[in-house]
């Protein structure tokens, strides 16, 4: 019996840039997922099908067994904890930074900082390194908004060009959180009774990432005899 | 509370109902009798004990999961247990037998957090250790009883996997990790984070063989022909290492030879409980289900810091997961209506039915009820003055 196996891709940029991708490693879904409202999503291997999810519940779906495989960017796996996942492969699509930014024309801020954010555990963790306590305002977007109105001092977000920060009148201070891209994320029992048809398809991916970067893929040539053998 | 929020159990904790309560009893028996046929003696620990023997030798997660409250009696700090792995090392340190000793345990433990689907905060926890032996022997007996376990609980293509926590253990200490860098690799190997391997790898001051061997450890995973690659990638890795990998290959020769159509997966990036696991660990998945069913290994060190170091090894499982994932149905319970009047020949009868474990199940006076309802396939009736068992007409 074929084993099938589930990807769960979120809605949104990660989708758009992981078609391409998976095209190139010879996987194309049978029904458009921008007109479908299909969740489940057929493609031309019968045994490899897509589901298409929110960002920040990939991690979820892959976690519990929903889905075998997702791709789910590296900031949303910091914030969410992406535990009991394996992540093996870096998929070099969807970078961003992840940023704090604050007013151009803010003052110095005595005493504890009022941050807006949506990645509350990140930005907790990344100033209790630095030594500081600060007060986190979970948001669930427009961020840029919060230290204008006076709703917080700074705010946390991810960066792409900068463009949104700059028409609002917000800097970005160096250096960033966090480097975020996608990464494909793989459930623990799924890698353990599916290996084989797993690994072809981090194989493939993996070749076509290479690809793309222009570098041999990820430098490992010479275990490369091994590692696919039983693929 | 609102009133009617009163029937509302806390998130992770739940009840048994008619007919999984007697689902889960019967399995419960069922795996009592398995483990005392093995030889596995029955301990009952107790369901709270000061916290200090409760975490002993086991690591902050467990600190984390274990729910704490003062006791009035000594002032002391009470743990209610949240895994009884402890204990049972515990009790078989206190008695200090030098001798082989198999215990087996079943009972109800309790975590802050749930960790499995459906987040479960009170697990049955069933499982067995043996104490006292070093060979890998005694892991393959644990192992085995492990998969006949899940067998008597009814579940269908299981696959094992096995791992030796040694080997990374051997490595990270040849190649003078320090103890921050061990743990970021130990956190990115468990993720098969290949890139951030690289990363730091290639930050840290490495000769290019350790910095192969240790990369190789998050690919080195798939069917049993990974332990032949292992053992020519680590074969300039010290000797412990290659120590650790020459018992994995043994343990899956043996389960091999015992279990002949059973999946195997090795992985020897497998660093389950790596702080408190000295030797193999190995787990079992059921298609369907995205985390172990049962999971095990060696702990040799944990008895140290009761007093009696000796070697151990065990494995445990949820019955509730194991009833949840079992294939097995039973047929739902039949049993004989009785008439409630009055009559010491209908008593006799009933007591004798009752003796036979027959299930009776009395008519009250006032109370309408339905022999079908009730589950009976049987009436008790009255004919030329003799009770007898009668077949239960539908019609009638």
């Amino acid at each position: 019996m074929p084993q099938i196996l589930t990807l769960a891709l979120a809605k949104g940029r990660i989708l758009d840039e992981t078609l391409p991708l998976l095209a190139a490693a010879g996987i194309h879904p049978s029904i458009d997922p921008d007109t479908s409202r299909q969740l489940i999503l057929p493609t031309n291997h019968r045994e490899i099908r897509l589901v298409v999810v929110r960002s920040s519940d990939v991690s979820t779906y892959v976690q519990y067994g929903g889905a075998d495989l997702g791709v789910a960017g590296k900031d949303v796996l910091l914030e969410h904890g992406g535990e009991g996942l394996y992540e093996p492969l870096d998929l070099h699509i969807a970078r961003c930074r992840l940023m704090l930014a604050k007013r151009i024309d803010a003052d110095k801020i005595h005493g504890r900082l009022r941050i807006a954010t949506k990645y509350a555990n990140i930005t907790r963790r990344y100033f209790a390194t630095q030594g500081r306590q600060v007060e986190i305002i979970k948001l669930y977007g427009s961020m840029e908004l919060a230290p204008l109105v006076g709703l917080a001092d700074y705010i946390v977000d991810v960066v792409d060009t900068g463009n949104t920060l700059r028409a609002n009148g917000l800097v970005p201070i160096e250096p960033p959180l966090a480097h975020s891209s996608a990464r494909l994320v793989i459930n623990r029992a799924a890698m353990k009774m599916k290996h084989a048809p797993i690994k072809a398809l981090v194989h493939g991916l993996g070749k076509v990432v290479a690809a793309r970067q222009g570098q041999p893929q990820l430098q490992r040539t010479s275990q490369q005899s091994w590692s696919i053998s039983d693929a | 509370m609102a009133i009617d929020d009163r029937w509302l159990l806390p998130d992770g904790i739940e009840e048994l109902l008619p007919p999984e309560a007697r689902r889960l009893e019967s399995l419960r028996q069922a795996l009592l009798s398995l483990y005392d046929s093995w030889g596995y003696e029955q301990v009952i620990p107790p369901f709270v004990e000061f916290l200090e023997s409760l975490l002993t030798g086991t690591g902050n997660d467990l600190d984390l999961q274990t729910f704490k409250l003062t006791d009035q009696l000594s002032g002391r700090l009470l743990g209610v247990r949240a895994d009884m792995t402890p204990q049972v090392a515990r009790i078989d340190a206190h008695l200090r037998r030098d001798a082989l000793t198999r215990f087996c345990y079943m009972g109800t433990v309790l975590r802050t957090r749930g960790d499995g689907f459906g987040g479960s905060r009170s697990p049955i926890q069933v499982g067995a250790e043996l104490y006292g032996h070093d060979g890998y022997e005694s892991d393959v007996e644990i192992l085995r009883l492990m998969l006949q376990t899940l067998a008597v609980a009814g579940l269908a293509e299981v696959h094992l996997d096995l791992g030796h926590v040694a080997i990374y253990r051997g490595l990270a200490r040849q190649a003078a990790l320090t103890q921050e860098q061990e743990r970021l690799l130990f956190d990115a190997l468990q993720r098969k984070a290949l890139p951030e391997i690289q990363e730091q790898l290639h930050s840290y001051t490495l000769g290019t063989a350790m910095r192969e061997m240790l990369l190789a450890l998050a690919e080195l995973h798939g069917g049993e022909d990974v332990l032949d690659s292992a053992a020519y990638i680590l074969r300039e890795a010290p000797r412990d290492v290659q120590q650790a990998l020459a018992t994995l290959r043994q343990t899956a020769a043996a389960v091999r030879r015992q279990e002949p159509d059973l999946p195997i997966h090795c992985d020897l990036a497998e660093l389950r409980g790596y702080h408190y696991h000295t030797g193999l660990v190995f787990a079992a998945y059921v298609p369907g289900y995205g985390q172990a069913v049962a999971k095990g290994g060696r702990y040799d060190g944990i008895a140290r810091v009761f007093g009696h170091a000796r070697p151990a090894t065990g494995f445990s499982a949820d019955l509730r997961t194991l009833l949840a994932l079992s294939a097995t149905r039973e047929a739902s319970p039949t049993g004989i209506f009785a008439p409630e009047q009055e009559d010491p020949a209908l008593e006799h009868c009933i007591a004798a039915l009752r003796r036979n474990g027959t299930r009776v199940i009395r008519a009250l006076p006032g109370a309408r009820a339905d022999p079908l309802e009730l589950g009976c396939d049987r009436i008790l009736s009255k004919h030329d003055g003799v009770w007898r068992v009668e077949p239960l007409n539908a019609d009638s």
